[in-house]
């Protein structure tokens, strides 16, 4: 990716009004406004966050080869589950979507970059600043944050001198995350070429736009709740102390007001994804794509009224549970319009498996496992088995990895010959695929067992019996860590030209992908669309089969 | 420049590479890497807080400058406009929320934390076994009643007056704008400084009722979840209204010096619907936090 375009940089427009070509050297990357660059860098920056996040919990299961203590003390052990949840899911998971959607909107949609690039570029550049202060805790005294990524008062707040500083790198990673989110909104809302109606765009516009709305609804709130923690701590208010007649549950309601549509901005855009590549190897039209597209609305609306299905076990009025309950199982309909839709495409399609479409019925299959656990978690009375213990891991890390990571890796390799303009090795990618896969159920499947058994989360020693399903998820965890090499060798060489790589990738890569994207050169002009793009009716992705 | 003015409108504005949010960034670290120092009292010194604030309000002003300036220079289309007017609009939405995190406290506190304390319901327990005696109310510093005995500002005295004043300033600044599009730019100037100096006055009232409630009611950010409530809403209403005053402030002293059009002139209705944003969320404090 890294520096694939340059020499595009003033290729088929034969504009020079302002010099448009890119500064040098390190300079080009903390200056640049320009989509793609902050593309590129919002990916390297999820990669090394996965990288480093993904080193934290083969520190988890390492310690949780065996039973007993090992490795580390439960107190650095506790650190590792918080740290590693806070690093994949705003320094990983998020960071990559909006560097997705960071490089392919524009070209999506059809304009010349993100409608405010100075922001984007604040919008990006916060990110490492909030993690090196975040993982700088890890050496301060007394450690960094243990009390779980959810932050729940009052353990949270027996955090030592790193507190104050886990405190203000959510409120940056808040800031980027909503400046980041406006931006894709705006957009989108502003930014199509004309006769792109919002009922023709491509359905990874339509799923960022409803994940950045999502995002500027609940990342305040979060900030909210950081906030009282950080003045309960330090300025003596009682948000979260009975004492003074507050709650410490006031916390939890508060967090996941945030936290339950943040798990939707962890999956929309991956339903946005495989919506777009499904279609282009099934060499149909996706089915159904206005249900697609109000299914997602669906559930961004209901991500709003289910929050509480997190606390079943806290002591809420009956009332209270059966609401959440019920508005929760609602969910699994517009999820199911979903996979229904992505099944239906595949239906009788000329299908061929290159590895962008084994990544996204890879994810189909996994996911709604994942999606079947949800409704099982769903229900009230059963939960109260199930909350915290490795079910609920077994069922998050199910929608989280073989969900939305899945679908980062298989938009990477869908759409990264349109970025550098090179093939990435198709046996290689096959053999990351199925060494992914293997190794992911291999690391999670057991543990939905161990957890129906009683094994709790968060606890780095565990009972005899849950031995053998452990073993099993470490050997997983460290296959599934390893197999990853290959795709960053892939991905790096596309970017760089290894191993004799040429740039030699057609405009359409894919023959049966559409839309304005595979109408340019690849790799895409530096600018890409200065002046809005003709759309021809064979590129519009949101056809209407009446 | 010449052929980006012969060329303005046509094209969307993308800017040149820019190194103001990278410094911003890394001022915005040293601000609040020095607070939580401070916090943690790890003796690190003042400096990092001090030059943060001072780089980054710097920044700050040189990036709105240099906005103000392309804008002034002709090289924003209508498209250009409606991004910041889409923008704006969702930055307030996105602060609506902010607000909504606390005004959800309160309502917690009052509906259910409280009365859940007092024994209500199913939670006679709680009360029994943990707050005996306890009856839930409002004002309440919680059963512990911490802070002591303190009391609480009447609605209907400073607050009312200061409902007044904000309700009037969203009057002057419609003067103002209409006044604006009217290309009367004296009356709309006049309107704008009569706009900051209702600002003002809100915050200067504010500021005494703050004094009031430290040095006599015994009201203070410790006086239990009222307290906590009280000061944390109205404390950052104050600050939006703050920083909605110095806005209102640059937007004037940009007209005195012929910047905006009457067809032209998003900088001024964003603050504009910056304003009427923070006078309403007054108008929801005045009535839950004050009134009811």
């Amino acid at each position: 990716m890294a520096h694939a375009h340059d020499d595009h940089a003033h290729g088929g427009h034969g504009h020079d009004d302002h010099a448009h070509g890119p500064d040098k050297g390190i300079m080009r990357w903390i200056k640049t406004t320009n989509h793609k660059d902050l593309g590129t860098l919002y990916l390297f920056f999820a990669f090394i966050m996965f990288f480093i996040g993904g080193l934290m919990s083969l520190v988890i299961r390492a310690e949780l080869f065996h039973p007993g203590l090992q490795f580390v003390d439960p107190e650095f052990f506790n650190q590792m589950t918080t740290l590693h949840a806070l690093v994949m899911i705003f320094g990983g998971l998020m960071p990559a979507f909006t560097g997705l959607a960071n490089w392919m909107v524009p070209m999506m949609i059809g304009c010349s970059d993100l409608a405010l690039p100075r922001v984007n570029n604040w919008g990006f550049w916060l990110l490492p600043f909030a993690f090196t202060m975040l993982l700088s805790t890890m050496f301060m005294p007394g450690g960094g944050p243990a009390g779980g990524w959810t932050l729940y008062p009052p353990l949270s707040l027996q955090t030592a001198n790193a507190f104050p500083f886990l405190i203000f790198s959510i409120h940056l990673m808040g800031i980027s995350s909503i400046t980041g989110a406006i931006n894709v909104v705006v957009t989108i809302l502003n930014m199509r070429t004309p006769g792109m109606t919002l009922l023709k765009m491509p359905l990874f516009a339509w799923t960022w736009l409803i994940t950045g709305y999502l995002l500027i609804a609940v990342m305040p709130v979060l900030a909210g709740a950081v906030t009282m923690l950080l003045t309960d701590k330090y300025f003596g208010t009682s948000f979260f102390s009975a004492a003074g007649g507050g709650d410490p549950v006031l916390f939890q309601h508060v967090f996941w007001f945030f936290g339950h549509p943040e798990v939707y901005i962890l999956i929309l855009p991956a339903f946005g994804i495989v919506s777009t590549i499904i279609p282009t190897f099934a060499r149909k039209q996706l089915f159904g794509y206005d249900s697609m597209v109000y299914a997602t609305a669906g559930i961004a609306f209901l991500s709003f009224i289910v929050w509480a299905h997190h606390m079943f076990t806290v002591g809420m009025p009956l009332a209270g549970e059966l609401f959440f309950m019920f508005a929760t199982m609602l969910i699994a309909v517009p999820t199911g319009v979903k996979v229904f839709n992505w099944v239906a495409t595949m239906w009788r399609g000329s299908m061929t498996f290159e590895t962008p479409m084994l990544f996204a019925v890879g994810f189909v299959f996994l996911f709604t496992i994942g999606g079947f656990s949800g409704v099982m978690l769903a229900m009230t009375p059963v939960d109260f088995q199930y909350h915290d213990t490795y079910f609920v891991v077994a069922h998050f890390h199910y929608v989280l990895v073989p969900g939305a990571v899945f679908s980062v890796i298989a938009a990477i390799y869908y759409w990264i010959p349109k970025w550098t303009g090179r093939m990435y090795n198709e046996f290689w990618g096959k053999t990351h695929f199925w060494l992914s896969t293997i190794f992911i159920n291999l690391t999670f499947f057991p543990q939905h067992f161990a957890g129906l058994a009683g094994m709790q989360r968060r606890v780095p020693d565990y009972a005899l019996q849950f031995t053998d399903f452990n073993v099993i998820s470490s050997i997983g965890a460290f296959g599934f860590f390893v197999s990853q090499f290959i795709f960053i060798f892939n991905v790096l060489a596309s970017c760089y030209g290894w191993f004799g790589r040429q740039r030699n990738a057609p405009d359409r890569v894919w023959e049966g992908a559409r839309g304005l994207e595979w109408t340019v050169p690849s790799p895409a002009p530096y600018h890409t669309f200065e002046d809005p793009p003709e759309l021809p009716a064979h590129e519009v992705t949101g056809v209407h089969d009446h | 420049m010449g052929t980006q003015a012969a060329q303005k409108s046509e094209r969307y504005f993308v800017p040149q590479p820019s190194a103001w949010p990278f410094v911003l960034t890394a001022s915005l670290i040293a601000l609040l890497g020095g607070v939580s120092a401070y916090l943690e009292e790890d003796h690190i010194g003042p400096i990092p807080i001090y030059a943060g604030l001072a780089v980054a309000i710097y920044i700050i002003f040189r990036w709105f400058r240099g906005v103000a300036l392309e804008s002034e220079g002709g090289m924003y289309s209508a498209q250009v406009g409606r991004t910041y007017r889409w923008g704006m609009s969702w930055f307030i939405f996105s602060e609506v929320m902010f607000f909504g995190a606390f005004f959800g406290a309160l309502f917690y506190a009052r509906e259910l934390s409280l009365p859940w304390l007092g024994g209500e319901g199913s939670k006679i327990a709680t009360n029994l076994t943990l707050w005996p005696g306890f009856e839930a109310h409002w004002p309440s510093n919680g059963p512990a009643q911490l802070g002591g005995a303190f009391k609480t500002i009447p609605a209907f005295s400073v607050p009312a007056i200061n409902t007044a004043i904000l309700l009037t300033s969203g009057v002057t600044i419609t003067m103002a704008h209409h006044a604006l599009k009217a290309s009367k730019r004296g009356a709309c100037i006049l309107w704008m400084w009569a706009t900051v100096a209702l600002g003002c006055a809100f915050l200067y009232l504010q500021a005494h009722e703050y004094i009031e409630a430290y040095t006599e009611l015994n009201l203070t950010l410790r006086s239990g979840i009222y307290g906590s409530t009280f000061f944390m809403l109205t404390g950052f209403h104050g600050m939006h209204v703050t920083l909605g005053t110095i806005m209102l402030i640059s937007i004037t002293l940009r007209l005195m010096s012929g910047h905006f059009k009457p067809d032209s002139h998003f900088g001024f209705e964003g603050v504009a619907w910056y304003w009427h944003f923070v006078d309403v969320v007054w108008l929801g404090l005045f009535v839950v936090v004050y009134w009811l």
